[in-house]
């Protein structure tokens, strides 16, 4: 194994572990830390896609700021585990079906995608994830598109301001 | 020397200038504590801590050897292994920063050629804004690990400045980006080095002087110290922490301030660069120490700088904090991004 394989698995390791801690950890407070594990996990392999700026770009926008808000709801709403409602265990069964069969369709889908098949993924060599590339892309094919989303973004902005507003 | 495909020469270089780094940022911060207190005496016309040593120059050690002395408490309530967490990751987030500021030119060892940067990337400046957005999490663990009301309202009260701040913080920094056209704090520095070329702060004095006010806020010092106003909140978020647990956190505080005191030199004065002077004339030793000694003779009078303005300002109220946030800052800078980017079009023609 050389050192990119090391890391991958290491990382890989990590994501899947923190992702199930996530899921079991009682208290919402440590589930939100495990998920920001999780993110730092998947920085990780941005990095190692050599993709610098995806990386970075998600560890400040989701573990830095839409984390921080998670945090805030969940202090201050004071959730804990007596106060949450107990679920059926055939309610559970129905989850672990229905989760179940999204992944086996995510699954064949990964497999059978025409555009996947028999290709690699470009290690330490591919540079679209870098900015300068990025932003050209960005900014030139995708231009339409990523004005319409800042709209969208704009527009949210506003919704927000309106339905915080006492009056 | 190759093993697993890693220049294993080139690391143990880099171990070494972590090593360097991390200790003379603690060692400054140490005597940042001390100098802290020197210098509030003397704008209060006072003489200041002058019993350990000649001067007192043993009292920050005196401080430090105190704190982790004293009995360590974790409050029974309190969730345990994230009460440890809080000041473990307020600290590392403090040091983290550390990693990409381009300390000087490079030096020739042994016949090597060794760059006094720990790494030069190529998102550089946004690595650093990612690292100060964990440093949130230190403050927020801390104070809701605590389990104590105040604690909480403290942590609340420093993310939300954190992220407010932050904001305006970016939209200062875009205008920089526009100006040299890269993220890597080593190529803003060598372009404002360059013969002939002036200091960014010459582009852009209404963006530094946004930057400094939000790096101000991000370190949570006098006047927007609202996390640690104990006249509302007994203490902060720091209030049942004990020991060396509590030093970390006031600790962190100040090795920040080292952290963006660096930053901002690097981004708006010419980082290494002595003024007037051509470096590359200079024997590469001579040019780097002497880059060393005047980055960090600009750290130190960044230092006074924050200091001065802690003990003659009070502090703000919270929502003239929030106001003063998103109603002076972010305006100002979006008005300051836009006219360096209009004034880049028409020079481009």
């Amino acid at each position: 194994m050389d050192t990119i394989q090391i890391l991958f698995f290491s990382l890989s390791a990590l994501a899947i572990f923190s992702a199930i801690m996530v899921l079991v950890s009682k208290n919402p407070v440590h589930s939100v830390l495990w998920l920001i594990a999780v993110f730092f996990a998947i920085s990780g392999h941005y990095i190692l896609l050599n993709a610098q700026f995806l990386a970075i770009v998600n560890l400040i926008v989701y573990a830095g700021a839409i984390m921080v808000l998670f945090l805030f709801v969940i202090m201050l709403m004071n959730l804990n585990a007596e106060g949450e409602p107990r679920k059926n265990w055939w309610m559970k069964l129905a989850g672990v079906v229905s989760g179940g069969c999204f992944l086996v369709v995510l699954v064949s889908l990964v497999k059978q995608a025409t555009e996947l098949s028999g290709k690699a993924a470009l290690m330490k060599t591919g540079d679209i994830g870098l900015i300068k590339n990025l932003g050209k892309a960005l900014f030139s094919d995708f231009v339409v598109p990523f004005e319409i989303s800042s709209v969208l973004f704009l527009s949210a902005m506003v919704g927000a301001v309106v339905i915080g507003k006492k009056d | 020397m190759t093993l697993l495909a890693l220049d294993w020469i080139l690391m143990l270089e880099k171990l070494i200038l972590i090593a360097i780094i991390v200790f003379a940022s603690l060692g400054i911060a140490l005597y940042t504590t001390f100098s802290e207190r020197k210098v509030a005496a003397v704008l209060q016309d006072r003489p200041g801590p002058n019993r350990a040593g000649p001067m007192g120059l043993l009292q920050p050690l005196a401080d430090g050897l105190k704190l982790i002395m004293k009995e360590e408490i974790i409050p029974n309530s309190a969730s345990k292994g994230l009460f440890i967490l809080g000041p473990a990751m307020a600290m590392t987030a403090a040091l983290m920063t550390c990693a990409v500021i381009p300390w000087s030119s490079s030096v020739e060892l042994f016949g090597r050629k060794i760059d006094l940067q720990i790494a030069d990337i190529n998102i550089g400046i946004l690595y650093v804004f990612g690292v100060v957005s964990m440093g949130v999490y230190g403050i927020m663990i801390g104070g809701w690990a605590s389990n104590n009301k105040f604690s909480l309202m403290a942590a609340l009260r420093g993310a939300s400045q954190a992220i407010s701040y932050e904001l305006a913080m970016g939209l200062a920094l875009i205008a920089v980006l526009m100006i040299s056209g890269s993220l890597s704090l080593k190529t803003i520095v060598d372009q404002q080095m360059a013969p002939g070329a002036w200091w960014n702060i010459v582009y852009q004095p209404l963006g530094f002087i946004l930057f400094f006010v939000c790096a101000m806020a991000e370190c949570n010092r006098t006047p927007f110290d609202l996390p640690e106003a104990e006249n509302e909140l007994n203490m902060g978020y720091h209030q049942e922490y004990s020991s060396m647990k509590l030093g970390f956190y006031l600790f962190a505080e100040y090795v920040n301030m080292i952290m963006s005191s660096a930053v901002m030199a690097s981004l708006y004065f010419g980082g290494y660069d002595v003024p007037f002077l051509d470096e590359s004339t200079l024997a590469p030793n001579i040019a780097a120490i002497i880059g060393v000694l005047s980055l960090l003779t600009k750290i130190v009078i960044f230092l006074f700088l924050f200091m001065w303005i802690r003990w003659t300002i009070p502090r703000f109220r919270y929502d003239q904090l929030m106001n003063l946030g998103w109603k002076s800052l972010i305006p100002l800078a979006l008005v300051n991004m836009l006219a360096t980017g209009a004034v880049i079009l028409w020079q481009q023609g």
